[in-house]
């Protein structure tokens, strides 16, 4: 793996949120096929960094270069780092009253099939995929005719997120604590999706606050993040490590290190 | 989003052109001898003009209405011109050969072909351009039926007795300023009759086109639907693009006899005038239905243009046990003034109404509902159910809602829902990080915000009504 070129870089990447300083000289380098773990107090920047990639307004870049695929995607749309393969999975998904499922994926799908230069998918295709990821996700095909996210529950909710990368088949898939609020049926269901789309050309940055979900989803690598940088990166081992100790002793040493 | 909504108001109006069409048009002003004159022109009986003679002076004495949270400039009604026609209309074309292809193919740009042929199999169309009907299609298989189907103007003299019993029967002259105007100086519109027991075999459908400057166009509308008939009707109208506004202010009547259903669905796709609120058409117009025992009047409305619209679609639930209906989706930008909304009085027992409203303001646009639900004293057991929702794009625009509920009977129950809501960022986020354009995730969002009244269109208007939508958006985001 290790002389494989890159899929994402991120160099010294500096970013605020409403003039506060949230993302200090964050440095990470994810291959293809590579699942990193981000894990990290509160407060520590990770759901901005998954923000800052994708390019959420409010979000401020100072410096820094996050390049995907040979491309600095900090210089680009949203929509055009959706078409660039991100995929970020909300922590909090949104509802859009009225908007079927199915009607917001197939214009998704369109949208970034579009992008890529190809045809739209035709209905009845596009209709079998989605059946399948419903049921990938153990979510009724009744889902499919509902609002997005409209009525769901949490749980629910979050499927649906993973559904949504089942049908984009992004390269990168940013997982921002989608664990939280999950009981342990819906985790196996959620970390199954993911382990279901584990390819040599597609990665995973998995937010969490928990272990636990690495239980089910093995990271190649566990990173600490705290107050906006990288501040400890080792494999599976240095998750269970945290469970048992907690991030002080990070902090600490991090000191040491500054001092 | 400021910015992105000055965007918006960069937007084209596609059905903005000028048809080079030679017509035949009055001098502007009003008075006694314009109203005899458009008589004259459309070979009215001596009845008929008498009745637009006392409708003028009831309309002289008439002060215009105020009360609309709408603001333009005061009308001169003077400088205004109450009658135009093409001149290839004045000999009355036998057949679609016979009418001049400039109008035929105007009509066909609006994306109403009126050779049968090519139309939609299952709706008849008539055809106003500015004064006069220009064709009416699929008369004969509609007669073969019993429904009538024809310029109002034509049924005057072939059904003068169906006219003269309806014709002002639900909104009589004296019932507001515009109203009155209309019964004295309406030129054109649809005339339907649906005979007992009939359910009309396709949908009939009337298209409005203000062609020429400054004239008005006052067009009336009368539909009957006799006891136990059925009838969808559709509404869409659109006018060059001027900088000068233009008033329309027309009466339309529906009747529903004894578990008669009439479906009327309106497209209204005025010229709005520009970013600032120059030209456009002024929307001032009555409609208005009245349901006998057991009858149905369902108002289905899209209105995304005029620079002022001023409608208030109403029910008079006259029989027992009968419903109305409307739902209605406003879309305002730019410089947009709408106040529309509806009247529900239930006077029978049973009666029941439903109001699903939904507003969308842009731009620096203003749109309220005016809604009145009365429940007189003798409707025992009436229901309304009314849902007002108001959906805000960008910070610059206005909704307000202004509900007017009125019971004299306690066993009648009345509920009113209200909501306003913005297009979230969060909403548009998770949009564009799904690959979506933002015009296509705003498009969609309103869709999606007014699907419950899109769900109650013909599926023509339905689809049209969604395109629409997402031409007047275009640009509305950057």
């Amino acid at each position: 793996m290790s002389n494989k070129e890159a899929l994402l870089t991120i160099a010294d990447l500096h970013a605020s949120v409403e003039e506060k300083n949230i993302l200090q000289g964050l440095d990470l380098e994810i291959k293809p096929g590579e699942v990193h773990a981000i894990m990290g107090p509160n407060g520590a920047g990770k759901s901005t960094m998954g923000y800052v990639l994708s390019g959420r307004d409010g979000y401020e870049v100072q410096k820094g270069t996050a390049v995907l695929d040979g491309v600095d995607i900090l210089e680009l749309e949203p929509e055009e780092r959706a078409h660039a393969g991100l995929f970020l999975a909300f922590q909090y998904p949104v509802e859009i009253p009225g908007v079927s499922n199915l009607e917001f994926l197939k214009a998704a799908v369109d949208a970034q099939r579009n992008a890529r230069g190809e045809e739209a998918i035709s209905a009845s295709d596009f209709l079998k995929e989605a059946k399948a990821a419903c049921k990938q996700v153990n979510l009724p095909v009744s889902f499919l005719k509902r609002g997005v996210n409209e009525g769901f529950s949490g749980g629910e909710k979050k499927r649906n997120e993973i559904m949504q990368m089942l049908l984009l088949k992004p390269k990168l898939c940013i997982l921002d604590e989608t664990d939280s609020g999950l009981d342990i049926d819906a985790l196996q269901v959620v970390a199954e999706g993911v382990n279901s789309q584990r390819a040599p050309d597609r990665s995973f940055v998995v937010v969490t606050h928990y272990q636990r979900l690495l239980d089910y989803i093995k990271p190649d690598f566990v990173h600490v993040l705290a107050d906006g940088k990288i501040v400890k990166s080792g494999d599976a081992s240095l998750a269970l490590e945290l469970e048992a100790q907690g991030y002080s002793w990070l902090q600490s040493s991090k000191e040491d290190v500054n001092a | 989003m400021t910015e992105q909504i000055d965007k918006a108001l960069e937007r084209e109006y596609e059905a903005g052109f000028v048809s080079d069409v030679e017509s035949e048009t009055f001098e502007p002003g009003l008075n006694e001898d314009i109203i005899r004159r458009i008589s004259t022109m459309k070979g009215e009986p001596e009845w008929m003009l008498e009745a637009r003679l006392k409708a003028f002076n009831t309309w002289l004495e008439m002060e215009e209405p105020d009360w609309a949270l709408v603001d333009y400039a005061k009308i001169d009604f003077q400088a205004i011109s109450y009658y135009s026609a093409p001149k290839s209309m004045k000999d009355k074309p036998k057949s679609l050969d016979e009418v001049d292809p400039e109008l035929l193919r105007t009509y066909e740009k609006l994306g109403i072909p009126l050779v049968e042929q090519q139309m939609l199999a299952g709706v008849a169309v008539d055809a106003v351009f500015d004064s006069v009907s220009v064709v009416t299609t699929f008369r004969e298989k509609l007669e073969e039926a019993g429904v009538i189907f024809c310029p109002i103007s034509e049924a005057v003299h072939a059904y003068p007795e169906l006219v003269k019993q309806y014709l002002g029967s639900v909104v009589p002259t004296k019932d507001n300023y515009y109203a009155a105007l209309n019964a004295a100086v309406f030129t054109d519109g649809s005339f339907v009759y649906i005979p007992k027991g009939t359910r009309c075999p396709m949908e009939l459908s009337t298209y409005f086109r203000i062609n020429e400057q400054n004239t008005g166009q006052f067009e009336r509308t009368l539909i009957v639907a006799d006891e136990g008939s059925y009838v969808s009707y559709l509404e869409g109208c659109t006018a060059p693009q001027r900088d000068e506004n233009q008033l329309h202010a027309a009466v339309v009547e529906l009747v529903a006899l004894d578990d008669a259903e009439i479906k009327y669905s309106t497209v209204q796709n005025w010229y709005p005038g520009d970013e600032n609120g120059k030209g456009g058409i002024y929307n001032f117009v009555t409609k208005r239905g009245i349901c006998h025992t057991n009858a149905k009047i369902s108002w289905t409305q899209v209105e995304t243009g005029s620079a002022v619209t001023w409608k208030y679609p109403s029910c008079i639930l006259k029989g027992d046990n009968s419903i109305g209906e409307f739902y209605s989706v406003a879309l305002t930008r730019g410089a947009q003034q709408a106040d529309t909304g509806t009247k529900m009085i239930h006077l029978g027992k049973n009666t029941r109404s439903t109001i699903i409203s939904k507003g969308i303001s842009a731009g620096r646009s203003n749109n309220s509902y005016r809604g009145l639900v009365r429940m007189n004293s003798c409707a025992d057991g009436a229901r309304n159910f009314t849902q007002c929702d108001s959906l805000l794009i960008g910070d610059q625009c206005g909704a307000h809602t202004f509900p007017y509920v009125e019971s004299r009977n306690p066993s009648a129950i009345v509920e009113h829902e209200a909501t306003t809501s913005k297009v979230s960022d969060e909403q548009m986020f998770l949009c564009q990080q799904r690959g979506l354009d933002p015009e296509k995730a705003v498009s969609m969002i309103v869709n999606g915000f007014c699907k419950e009244v899109f769900k109650e269109l013909p599926m023509e208007f339905a689809v049209e009504a969604g395109k629409l939508l997402e031409i007047s958006l275009e640009g509305s985001v950057g």
